[in-house]
């Protein structure tokens, strides 16, 4: 056929250009974000210092504990942890073509948290303290993800199964969600009328989210898993915007959905299992980010993926700067905080929805 | 060019087509009739294995298309269904998407140029930036043909590409296809309800009813009696420049 000779239409590049700047600065405002989250807290460091101490200057041996020691882990856990529970969200919407789906309000989260609790207390993959800080010391992280992805896994495959029925509306597949929800919370709940006064305590800490709990070990695999997820995320971005268009349209433009539509569950379950073993459960920050996203940007998996995941990683990031500073010196679990705002930002989408339909 | 042999489907235990055997050749625009329910549908989505069949063969240019990769299978056949959701996409991304079955990681530059060059031959470069929830109905249709066109594919199957669509636009429509299958020597084969739209198009003709392949003819030799005995529907046929038109009467008894 011949197709060349076209020029590229000028407004379709600015537009394109307009988009790659938005993720530009988004990119920015998570280097922002990321500096004041290490500057602000209990003791001020004024930014300067924070990014000398960071770049191997040592400013002073207290700014190199508290930065270095104290406050990177626990941003960096912010951004990892934004990131996948963000990206996981904007797949498992896609895929299931649910603007509703995102590990929290499916259920996933919770499996992988009865995972995980189930590994800890039963298994004895973790140490059990009762310090509010790290209730809970993870000494394999490999079986405790390991196990909490088996769960994700059999929550995912459930979800995967009600959605294949014909008549499954996204509500119906969020009240799956909702029974899931509270399958696997009386699961841990079990488990924790049979744990010791220690470990019950520790459970309990464990079931709010926090961003502060993971050491430098969790970090990297958390990383390294986020890494690969996000290389298979971007790497099948025309897939998902093609199944946007239907399953049959994207069968006839050569994609192979059913198994896309596995692995790609798969994957996000892989990252939620991992932030959930290592940090808890952290809500909303997967519907919230995709959703904030999609208006600024649109429904382009382009720039949808690479943007939800920065503000994921911003929202989170911001979270937790709060949560440290609003009850200084304590440290407020950052899930508590997330769901105060997330859980608006679910009833809205809900109303906006029945008004469509209706 | 695009054969099919004795190609069978069942919904479960229900056989859906049975036994479907024909040929359609580059050029051709192969219009499948038939009543509500007889299987047009299926038959288009068993050519490219949206729909895997029961047993039969399915060849384009002599491969089979069980043996295709589902990329392959996008740069031998371009789908069009009946209805799609209407997504927040513009129409140039919603047009670039058909290169999907050409690339790995991204879309070159090439893509781009191309989809350009299709959205001017198409008319629609106005529009490119317009979203598609602001298109009408038949401009939509112009943008999924523009799609279809640039998977370049051998074989067009296009679903009822006329039924929502007013008089004007089904003409544009059909005028689009036809020149298509001229220009790009492609293979097209369309389900259709409206007759007096095929016959106007088409080049050859194949009625399905309860399933099964009853009639086949090519232009010119389409008789009363085949359209009298597939819808069950009285009907007259008469010319008129040059294109046969029919004219329904009442139904037949059962």
């Amino acid at each position: 056929m011949h197709l060349e000779g076209g020029s590229t239409p000028r407004g379709y590049l600015r537009h394109q250009f307009r988009k790659g700047m938005l993720l530009l600065g988004g990119g920015l405002l998570l280097g922002f974000l990321f500096l004041l989250a290490l500057s602000l807290g209990a003791v001020s460091i004024p930014p300067g210092e924070v990014l000398r101490t960071l770049l191997g200057e040592h400013v002073s041996p207290r700014w190199d504990m508290i930065v270095l020691q104290i406050r990177l882990p626990h941003a960096l856990a912010a951004v990892v942890a934004g990131w996948a529970l963000s990206s996981a969200g904007v797949v498992m919407q896609s895929v299931l073509r649910n603007p509703l789906a995102s590990p929290f309000t499916l259920g996933i989260a919770s499996a992988g948290a009865f995972g995980a609790a189930f590994s800890v207390i039963l298994l004895g993959t973790g140490v059990m303290r009762s310090r509010m800080a790290d209730a809970v010391q993870i000494s394999s992280p490999l079986e405790t993800t390991g196990i909490a992805f088996l769960f994700c896994l059999l929550a995912s495959g459930i979800v995967l199964l009600i959605s294949r029925m014909r008549r499954a509306s996204p509500e119906a597949m969020i009240l799956a969600g909702v029974a899931l929800n509270s399958l696997f919370s009386a699961g841990t709940m079990f488990l924790q009328y049979f744990a010791t006064d220690v470990q019950l305590a520790a459970v309990v800490f464990w079931s709010f989210g926090d961003v502060g709990r993971a050491g430098w070990r969790e970090l990297w695999i958390m990383a390294l898993v986020v890494g690969v997820a996000s290389l298979f995320f971007f790497r099948n971005v025309w897939n998902y915007n093609a199944m946007d268009s239907g399953d049959e349209t994207a069968l006839g433009l050569g994609v192979p959905v059913a198994r896309l539509r596995m692995w790609s569950l798969g994957v996000a379950s892989l990252l939620t299992a991992v932030v959930v073993a290592f940090l808890g459960v952290i809500g909303f920050v997967g519907l919230m980010a995709p959703h904030m996203t999609r208006r600024i940007l649109g429904d382009d998996h382009r720039f949808l993926l690479p943007g939800a995941a920065f503000v994921g990683a911003c929202l989170l990031l911001a979270a937790d700067t709060t949560a440290r500073l609003i009850l200084a010196p304590h440290v407020l679990p950052v899930a508590i905080l997330t769901a105060f705002l997330g859980a608006p930002v679910f009833l809205w989408l809900l109303c906006r929805r029945s008004k469509k339909t209706c | 060019m695009l054969t099919v042999q004795n190609l069978s489907f069942r919904y479960g235990a229900a056989p859906v087509l049975s036994e479907i055997s024909l040929t359609v050749e580059r050029g051709d625009i192969a219009v499948v009739l038939g009543p509500n329910g007889a299987g047009k549908t299926t038959l288009l989505k068993c050519l490219n294995r949206i729909l895997a069949p029961a047993s039969g063969k399915v060849s384009v240019e002599g491969r089979p298309v069980a043996s295709m990769s589902r990329s392959e299978l996008g740069r031998t056949f371009a789908y069009i269904p009946q209805t799609q959701p209407v997504t927040e996409t513009t129409v140039f991304d919603a047009v670039l998407l058909g290169r999907r079955p050409h690339i790995a990681w991204r879309m070159s530059r090439k893509d781009v140029t191309m989809t350009a060059a299709i959205l001017d031959r198409m008319g629609l470069a106005d529009l490119s930036l317009r979203y598609l929830d602001e298109l009408s109905g038949g401009e939509r249709q112009k943008v999924g043909i523009a799609r279809a066109l640039l998977q370049e594919p051998k074989v067009l199957l296009l679903d009822e590409p006329t039924s929502n669509l007013d008089l004007r636009n089904q003409l544009e429509a059909m005028e689009t296809v036809s020149r298509i299958a001229r220009e790009h020597a492609m293979a097209v084969v369309v389900s259709m309800h409206d007759l007096n739209l095929a016959l106007r198009y088409g080049t050859h003709f194949f009625f399905l009813k309860k399933g099964c392949l009853v009639e086949n003819a090519l232009q010119g030799a389409l008789t009363r009696d085949m359209v009298e005995r597939v819808y069950d529907v009285r009907v007259e046929m008469t010319m008129h420049r040059g294109t046969p038109v029919v004219l329904p009467g009442e139904p037949l008894p059962n």
